[in-house]
């Protein structure tokens, strides 16, 4: 497991992340590796239950498996569909097969920052799922990160194998509990898309004011292989800093980023998606929709295009709903190849006040005018979200009260 | 049903309407005439209470109350609609979801099993007037309109836009709208008294209603009024200039 140069690596335990503000990891305690053990979803206790839902996690029908962990180690895991899809632990797939060394620390540089170096020098366990070639997965499987006590740091490492012709849904929800909100939650998430393969990952998040989050993505892509990654943020959040990198490196690989975001009094927001496009005739799209209340949002988009034919487009929409916070759209396009088509498009604004009154003059009042458009941009933004979301978003965005 | 006095409003940084006077009384369609950029439009934002529209003297008042400083909404709900010339694009708002809301789960829910009377069956899953034909616009705000049903309508220039095919239904509908006695297109035994007012410039909208009165406005004050029928034969013969002259001489006849 250990093939990088730890001192290098303990060195980069120095480096602050590339973006967002600085977090003190040491002001955190490592979380338990031995949480309580949930057999049965529907069995845990009902605050956990709750907290689950409230980023999709929800009963263990119409999906595949469910994998779940708290603070630091794995606390269930079910599969219903183990003909063609495989969940296990970090640990346990690395014990059972010699070859999952192969895929760890390869998508993601374990110096890449401080928050990769610890999840590295810790050897942090995580869930694992893999797709056996040609398979195609019926129902979507969930994972869930939840961070159980306070003041904790969690580091998970997660490894996503897609082979050969295979697909499937990923729905993963991370979460605190109304005790826990004052933690750092570090998820990082290697992804390996053999040719031909599909994979639509979503993933909600739900924290707490203080909460400090550092996802860090990288996936892989293939020859025809097609990605595409969902982010949903519409809870408050502390300090939030994300940027996952999909690498097109098969002829013809796609890549789709969706990403809905609120940045409410006192949230930190720096996420968005990078594209690098190394093989001919790729494609990607980076779409995001955020709404500052409040709160400061930077939404980046960042498409490099390596390779001719490549074609990529980048949207980056925000809506600002009150005075104060700031907002920052940063759509950056790069290439150093002549038959590239690479375009972006950045707004950020009010909400038209044409467009509420319009809805207002069919007796709507004006917050649910403001609720209704706000629901459509945001949803707007995902083309084909997973129905069991859609429940999920309305409940945020109706909490978040957008309409006032 | 509606009375104004003396409106004054001023829209887009200069007055618009100088001091009109209207009154239209419960199930009376009223026809407004008047060259471009005489106000017509900016009357209709007025009393649709749209921000666009500053009333700086004058009242409005609707069913027995003043309605001159209340919102959009609450005229809404007091049962005045509006099916606009331009209606804004709504980007992510489904228009079965806009229709579903406007029905407000009462009675008019009905509405939804009858879009494709209004030939909007495919636009239910679309945004709100984004990438609409000048039909489709006046279609969909039609049934908008059936699923609020309004006991008095605003339509600014219902026919403009529309292929001479599409008119057929979009008069239907409106015909519907004003004097069908059923609610959202449903038939039923409530008796409806619906009233309107209604922009034209070509008057083909008065193949299917039958309009009571015909209103000329121009420079932001009404100028002159008749039955529509006459009005009309007069502004096709004479142009507006000449037919408001020649009224207003027989006015003071």
């Amino acid at each position: 497991m250990q093939k990088q140069d730890s001192e290098a690596v303990k060195k980069a335990l120095g480096k602050a992340g590339a973006y967002g503000e600085d977090i003190d990891i040491d002001r955190f305690e490592a979380g338990t590796r031995n949480p309580e053990a949930i057999d049965d979803i529907a069995d845990a206790d009902s605050s956990l239950r709750e907290t689950m839902s409230h980023v999709g996690v929800t009963s263990e029908e119409e999906r595949s498996g469910t994998i779940v962990f708290i603070d630091n180690g794995m606390s269930h895991c079910s599969n219903r569909e183990q003909e063609g899809v495989e969940i296990l632990s970090t640990r346990q797939a690395f014990e059972k097969y010699d070859w999952v060394k192969d895929y760890m620390w390869n998508a993601m540089s374990p110096e890449k920052d401080k928050y990769t170096a610890k999840t590295y020098l810790e050897e942090s366990d995580g869930y694992f799922i893999r797709v056996k070639k040609g398979y195609k997965a019926r129902h979507p499987v969930q994972t869930c990160m939840l961070i159980k006590r306070n003041k904790t740091l969690q580091n998970l490492h997660n490894i996503i194998i897609m082979e050969e012709g295979s697909s499937l849904e990923i729905i993963t929800g991370c979460s605190t509990t109304h005790s826990s909100g004052d933690s750092l939650h570090v998820g990082v998430s290697e992804i390996y898309l053999q040719d031909d393969s599909n994979l639509q990952f979503s993933m909600i998040h739900s924290w707490g004011k203080e909460t400090s989050v550092r996802p860090r993505t990288a996936a892989t892509i293939g020859k025809g292989a097609s990605y595409t990654n969902n982010y949903i943020l519409l809870n408050p959040v502390g300090s939030l800093q994300s940027y996952p990198v999909s690498s097109l490196n098969g002829e013809g690989a796609s890549c789709t980023f969706n990403t809905m975001c609120l940045a409410e009094k006192g949230s930190n927001v720096d996420t968005g998606g990078i594209a690098v496009l190394n093989a001919s005739g790729t494609n990607a799209q980076i779409m995001s929709r955020s709404i500052t209340k409040g709160g400061r949002m930077i939404a980046r988009g960042r498409l490099v295009g390596n390779a001719p034919g490549a074609k990529a487009h980048l949207e980056c929409r925000s809506l600002v709903l009150e005075d104060g916070g700031m907002t920052l759209a940063i759509p950056e396009l790069e290439t150093s190849v002549a038959d590239v088509e690479m375009t972006h498009e950045a707004a950020v604004g009010k909400i038209a006040r044409d467009q509420i009154e319009y809805l207002m003059s069919r007796g709507l009042t004006e917050d649910e005018a403001i609720g209704m458009i706000v629901r459509g941009f945001l949803a707007g933004s995902i083309e084909g979200l997973p129905q069991s979301l859609r429940k999920e978003i309305d409940e945020a965005i109706e909490k978040a009260n957008l309409g006032s | 049903m509606l009375e104004i006095k003396n409106l004054h409003v001023r829209a887009g940084g200069r007055e618009i309407l100088k001091g009109i006077d209207l009154t239209i009384p419960d199930g009376h369609t009223c026809v407004l005439f008047g060259p471009n950029g005489s106000g017509k439009s900016t009357l209709l934002a007025a009393i649709m209470g749209y921000g666009s529209t500053e009333i700086t003297e004058g009242r409005i008042v609707f069913k027995g109350q003043d309605i001159t400083r209340m919102s959009v909404d609450e005229r809404a709900k007091l049962g005045i609609g509006m099916m606009m010339q331009r209606p804004p694009n709504v980007t992510g708002v489904k228009l079965g979801d806009l229709v579903k809301a406007t029905a407000g789960g009462g009675d008019c829910e009905g509405v939804l099993d009858k879009v494709d009377t209004f030939g909007m069956d495919r636009f239910m899953d679309r945004d709100v007037n984004v990438g609409f034909s000048g039909g489709e616009l006046k279609r969909s705000e039609l049934l908008q309109l059936t699923a609020q049903q309004p006991d008095f309508v605003l339509l600014d220039e219902p026919e403009s836009g529309v292929d001479i095919e599409s008119m057929a239904l979009v008069g239907q509908k409106v015909r519907e709208l004003l004097y069908d006695n059923s609610v959202c297109g449903v038939k039923s035994n409530v008796n409806r008294d619906v009233s309107s007012l209604v922009i034209t410039h070509t008057g083909q909208i008065l193949d299917y209603i039958g309009a009571d009165t015909a209103y000329i406005m121009k420079d932001g004050t009404i100028r002159c009024s008749g039955r529509p029928a006459d009005i009309l034969k007069d502004i096709r013969e004479k142009g507006y200039r000449e037919c408001i002259e020649c009224r207003s001489r027989i006015v003071k006849l």
